[in-house]
């Protein structure tokens, strides 16, 4: 249910942190990490997530296949 | 405030360097009335710049050519997120608008960053500019850089605040930079066409959405444009850099001067684009080259009669020390600033060190203009020559030839001196001994020089000068750059005139391609 961040290819460079709805980022020696159990997936807060838009490193925030897609509460 | 631009309109089409010293000059009226040219109370207008334009100028490295000679700036990476992709930057490195691409600045929180300024400031009585620039917008990040301006504001505020953006969230922050009393920004404008700017920025993110291809660069040029008229109407001091990227904006810029300027920019500085696969960006990967000397040269040129053109920036560090390119960083790494306990802000010493500038500047201004009155009337002739000069700065000709990193260009005429432009170079001399290999780069470097001024230079790359038909001269060591550029100019049209010599033009230069690397 959550995005996660590639370690190897993030430059640290904070743009994601402020941008998530739901405060799932924060750094840990000197890259961004993204807290599984309060990544949303932006669902119902904006049309794309928003660290992957907001990224320089193209696929560096993506689906992480360890948990299941996320789904809003009824 | 409308006061400013329109005194900047009256003296529209003067190179800065003109304008700036008819300012000194006219600063001189009071005490003494020799020598100067600058007529005070003619027609030139009552106040030639208005006051407040002149008191932000005067001390700016970045925008007054006098200045940057006596003064340092320093720019602190406190901002590292960007809400743009530009195609000339990897941002696994530094913002390259402000900055070299390849060279990885430290990041800093706003306090490490203010205990640094003022701890630098305290070392460095030059340092009168902080600016916030890359690696990142600095208004993608507006808390860190607002953070920053507010602890240093509280300290230092003799210390003037400057802040790069590409202008994308700019519109948003005009008010705060204001509030803040930043008086330089430099907005970073490739282009004010979307078809020009897709190729140069492949997406923006703006309000919550990835923009890509012709929409994100219309989206980009209306905020940037919005929020050069929002400060000019503030009263803020505005310049662009612009990027020089031949085959894609390269004669778009002049309409982009056009644009810039009728908003009220006040200075408009064309930088050549760095590019190499190395570096990793997209232009470096797909072969994209930047411009010659000469390209660069020709539309800075087609651009001066618009606006003031700044020739002197070198892309330098985003986090340099000292004097502009004389890199102290070294000295003042995040470790140390750590073991720093407190900084006490040496405010008497910097106010010592700029009195004793601002004699030896009107000192310099007068030399020149004296050495500018003996030129006679009949010594007025078409040719125009370039000078490289090695010079570690106060304006004087004190470099060794073998010690030099870049060389400053003046452009020699009847008309007298004018600065256009700075050259990077290899160190010719490593230790003691000339290099063979870095002779040839140095002499491309300024290959379209006809002469090059050094306090000291060796006889062997004295004899390779020489062959290559440059003049290296060593008499004017220690001297004033200008005057003894002139004089040297009037020789040299008078050898034209005997037929001692038989003038001719010089080829074209290489721009230094590649990081700079500190020869510390
Ligand atoms: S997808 Fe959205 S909610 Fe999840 S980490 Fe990214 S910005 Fe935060
Ligand atoms: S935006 Fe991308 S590169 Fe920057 S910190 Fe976040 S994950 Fe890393
Ligand atoms: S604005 Fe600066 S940091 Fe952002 S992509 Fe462009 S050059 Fe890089």
């Amino acid at each position: 249910m959550a995005y996660k961040i590639i370690a190897s290819q993030c430059t640290g460079c904070s743009a994601c942190e402020p941008e998530c709805p739901n405060v799932a980022i924060r750094e840990k020696n000197g890259v961004f990490i993204i807290d599984p159990k309060k990544c949303t997936e932006c669902l119902g807060h904006f049309d794309e997530p928003q660290c992957v838009a907001v990224c320089p490193v193209d696929l560096t925030c993506v689906i992480d296949n360890a948990f299941p897609r996320y789904v809003a509460p009824a | 405030m409308q006061a400013n631009t329109e005194h900047i309109g009256i003296e529209k089409g003067k190179p800065l360097e003109q304008l700036l010293e008819k300012i000194a000059d006219h600063k001189g009226c009071g005490t003494s009335s020799d020598g100067g040219k600058a007529s005070c109370g003619s027609s030139d207008g009552p106040a030639d710049m208005a006051p407040e334009v002149w008191e932000k100028v005067k001390n700016h490295p970045c925008y007054s050519e006098e200045a940057h000679h006596h003064y340092a700036r320093m720019h602190v990476a406190v901002a590292p997120a960007c809400n743009i992709q530009c195609n000339y930057c990897n941002r696994k490195y530094d913002c390259a608008n402000e900055s070299r691409p390849g060279v990885v600045s430290e990041k800093l929180t706003p306090e490490q960053a203010s205990k640094k300024v003022l701890a630098v400031a305290s070392a460095i009585p030059q340092m009168t500019v902080l600016g916030i620039a890359g690696p990142g917008d600095p208004l993608a990040n507006p808390a860190k850089t607002f953070k920053t301006f507010e602890l240093i504001a509280k300290t230092a505020p003799d210390i003037k605040l400057c802040l790069s953006t590409n202008g994308l969230t700019l519109p948003d922050h005009v008010d705060t930079i204001k509030a803040f009393n930043v008086d330089h920004v430099t907005i970073t404008i490739n282009m004010v066409d979307p078809e020009v700017g897709q190729h140069i920025y492949p997406w923006i993110y703006y309000k919550n959405k990835r923009y890509t291809g012709i929409e994100a660069a219309r989206i980009l040029t209306e905020r940037q444009l919005l929020g050069l008229e929002m400060l000019t109407a503030a009263g803020v001091l505005a310049k662009i850099n612009s990027v020089m990227i031949p085959g894609i904006n390269d004669k778009h810029l002049v309409e982009v001067n056009k644009a810039v300027k009728s908003r009220g920019a006040f200075l408009h500085n064309i930088m050549p684009l760095i590019s190499a696969p190395e570096h990793g960006t997209v232009f470096g990967l797909n072969g994209q080259r930047g411009p010659s000397a000469q390209e660069l040269k020709a539309l800075q040129d087609a651009c001066e009669g618009e606006m003031n053109m700044m020739r002197h920036c070198r892309q330098c560090r985003a986090d340099a020390v000292g004097l502009l390119g004389e890199d102290r960083s070294a000295e003042f790494t995040t470790e140390k600033i750590d073991e720093m306990s407190e900084v006490v802000y040496d405010a008497e010493t910097r106010k010592a060190y700029q009195q004793l500038v601002e004699s030896e500047r009107l000192e310099k201004v007068a030399a020149k203009e004296a050495a500018l009155a003996e030129m006679s009337d009949d010594e007025v002739s078409d040719i125009k020559i370039l000078i490289a000069v090695a010079t570690k700065g106060q304006g004087r000709v004190n470099e060794h030839f073998g010690h030099a990193t870049e060389f400053q260009i003046y452009e020699m005429s009847s008309a007298g001196s004018k600065f256009v432009g700075h050259r990077r170079v290899d160190l010719y001399c490593q230790g003691g001994f000339g290099e063979e290999e870095t002779l040839p780069s140095v002499v491309r470097a300024i290959n379209d020089c006809h002469a090059v001024f050094v306090a000291k230079i060796g006889g062997c790359p004295r004899d390779e000068l020489k062959a290559a038909g440059i003049d290296p001269v060593d008499r004017f060591a220690h001297e004033f750059i200008e005057e003894s550029a002139i004089t040297y100019f009037k020789e040299y049209v008078a050898k034209v005139r005997s037929h001692e010599i038989v003038h001719e033009m010089r080829g074209d230069a290489d721009i230094r391609q590649g990081a700079y690397i500190s020869a510390a």
